[in-house]
């Protein structure tokens, strides 16, 4: 196909896609090409800059070129405010691409459908699988899903400091991070060389040099209490730990994965309202008709996306390419909601598909 | 056929790169007067380019010159997917320096990675905004960090006198190249035990998006032939 060609087929594949979640209640929204940059680089940090194209707007300041949908429609939907309210979608995503792969464009056409509020968020996550999964019947995808509240929920399970809790809260969305936290907390790794010394001297700011820049020796001192109390609390216990490991490495078809979790809420008592919620899900979604035994539960799910997915996360594959980015993906991202909304809450979930990729899978390309 | 060698135009870089080909038996040197920007070489196929250091990584990139010496922390900093483009055929043992993460001497608290991730987060926590990092190596210390988990900061560009940005409080913390580490310590930096970023030297770099046909290639393997390599 020629390229004007391959746009014409995409965006029809848009509109289809869009009539679909029209059929389904949404209301049709859109959202700036250029959003402010300021908003996402606080809720995303120094790696969407990695991501998204930053460009300067003579009277704005800092732009991005909309790397998602998200963050406007949620923008747009706390100012308006109906409950519950449904959105789709479509338009192009601008993402910097640092290896040049032609599966990895820096541009793509997204459609995406949102659900705000509503009483019941098994039915509101069931309702946003099914209504992407139904719009591509007739292609072969494996489905994928997992949840970050029952991640969450392990950690605040734990026996052992607010301290250690909100930092590895705080890391659920950068694996490495947090097991360097895990094993640091389990005892498994030895104080850094000279810590115990710093913790154990009278004055610690002897021969330190001038007290620079904006953080404070207030700020430092109170650090060194903590790391005083750190050095107390005693290690995690293993078979917490162990609760952790199982749960994230655990992969298997959505009946078998609720046995090993409610095997793994024996120990862990603390997983109870997560699991709970997750058993909620999936008879949601076997109400709807999903065969529950062709998707597969992963317990890290979504722990690689930028961090505002808290709950339910999914993904829809392309069967016979694993080299391709996924042709559909969603979650539930409630936090999100309570950052942009200055503290108030609205539970959402919403999802989004590639066309590009649905119309280079029928192709067979 | 000659091949396009990309060299450091002024300096100690330059004069060290000229030593490093003469040891190995091909004698560069400029041409001309001293003000001249032209340079010569004693060794048939081989067309020395004298250009800005900090130009070599763009021009190896769009495969204007065939080869080029540079600092290995330019060709990382500027060319996306480097070893892609460029390859690396030696490391010249000249113009080291380590680029680094280095915070006040007086964060008492703050020697690994570790820490600086939770100073970060408590900094954010009592000011409102994030911890900032002044750099001109924005992409190296980016992948460092995020490679490594480090939340909570972000980036603020600094194009020199980076060691001074703490004392004037528009960064708390900075990512910069060091040789010896004075200029930090005279400024009341230290760097993080665990903040090296890249060791970078200068280095031999082969253009893979250069045009390479056999008559360049059989060029490039008499030049090997000489530098031993």
């Amino acid at each position: 196909m020629t390229l004007p060609a391959q746009k014409a087929a995409a965006w029809a594949e848009a509109q289809r896609l869009l009539g679909h979640l029209r059929e389904r209640g949404a209301e049709e929204v859109e959202a700036a090409i250029l959003q402010p940059a300021a908003e996402l680089l606080d809720l995303y940090g120094e790696d969407i800059r990695a991501r998204a194209f930053v460009t300067q707007d003579p009277l704005r300041g800092e732009m991005m070129l909309r790397p998602d949908f998200t963050v406007p429609v949620v923008r747009m939907h706390m100012e308006a405010g109906l409950d519950p309210a449904r959105y789709a979608y479509a338009g192009e995503v601008f993402r910097r691409q640092e290896v040049d792969d032609p599966q990895r464009p820096s541009e793509y056409l997204q459609v995406g459908f949102e659900l705000f509020g509503g009483r019941d968020p098994a039915e509101a996550d069931a309702e946003v699988f099914a209504a992407l999964a139904s719009a591509l019947p007739d292609l072969p995808l494996r489905a994928a899903m997992g949840d970050i509240g029952l991640i969450l929920a392990a950690v605040d399970g734990l026996s052992t400091t607010p301290t250690r809790k909100a930092a590895l809260r705080r890391h659920v969305w950068r694996p490495r991070r947090f097991r360097a936290l895990l094993d640091r907390h389990a005892g498994r790794v030895p104080l850094p060389e000279g810590r115990a010394a710093l913790l154990a001297v009278a004055d610690p700011f002897i021969d330190t040099g001038p007290e620079i820049g904006m953080r404070t020796r207030a700020e430092i001192e109170a650090r060194l209490q903590q790391l005083r109390e750190e050095a107390l609390a005693p290690p995690l216990p293993p078979e917490e730990v162990a609760v952790i490991d199982a749960l994230l490495s655990l992969a298997a078809p959505v009946p078998a994965a609720l046995d090993t979790l409610r095997d793994l809420e024996r120990d862990a008592p603390g997983l109870g309202p997560a699991l709970y919620r997750l058993e909620r899900r999936v008879e949601a979604l076997e109400r709807r008709g999903i065969a529950l035994g062709d998707i597969a539960f992963e317990g890290s799910f979504g722990r690689t996306t930028l961090e505002y997915y808290d709950g339910f996360v999914f993904g829809l594959f392309a069967a016979a390419r694993p080299d391709l980015p996924p042709v559909a993906t969603g979650g539930r991202y409630d936090a999100l909601t309570r950052v942009l909304g200055r503290g108030r809450v609205v539970p959402a979930v919403g999802g989004v598909i590639r066309p590009e990729l649905v119309v280079q899978l029928r192709g067979g390309a | 056929m000659t091949l396009r060698l990309g060299l450091p135009s002024k300096g100690r870089l330059m004069e060290d790169a000229f030593g490093w080909f003469a040891a190995r038996g091909i004698n560069l040197g400029r041409a001309g007067s001293e003000r001249e920007y032209a340079a010569q070489s004693d060794w048939d196929g081989l067309e020395p380019v004298l250009l800005s250091a900090g130009e070599i990584p763009r021009e190896l990139e769009a495969g204007r010159i065939h080869l080029g010496v540079t600092g290995s922390d330019l060709v990382r900093e500027k060319v996306a997917a480097w070893a892609d483009r460029v390859e690396e055929l030696a490391p010249m043992g000249f113009g080291q320096a380590d680029v680094v993460i280095a915070v006040p001497r007086f964060w008492v608290d703050v020697e690994t990675l570790d820490d600086l991730d939770a100073a970060c987060a408590a900094f954010r926590r009592a000011h409102g905004h994030r911890l900032r990092i002044a750099t001109k190596y924005h992409r190296l210390t980016r992948d460092f960090l995020r490679g490594h988990g480090v939340a909570d900061y972000v980036l603020v560009d600094s194009q020199g006198a980076t060691e001074g940005v703490v004392r004037g409080e528009t960064a708390e913390a900075i990512s910069d190249i060091t040789s010896t580490g004075e200029t930090l310590r005279a400024n009341g930096l230290k760097v993080l035990a665990e903040g090296l970023i890249h060791a970078s030297q200068a280095t031999l770099f082969l253009s893979r998006t250069a045009p390479w046909g056999a008559p360049e290639r059989a060029a490039l393997e008499r030049l090997r032939e000489r530098l031993g390599l």
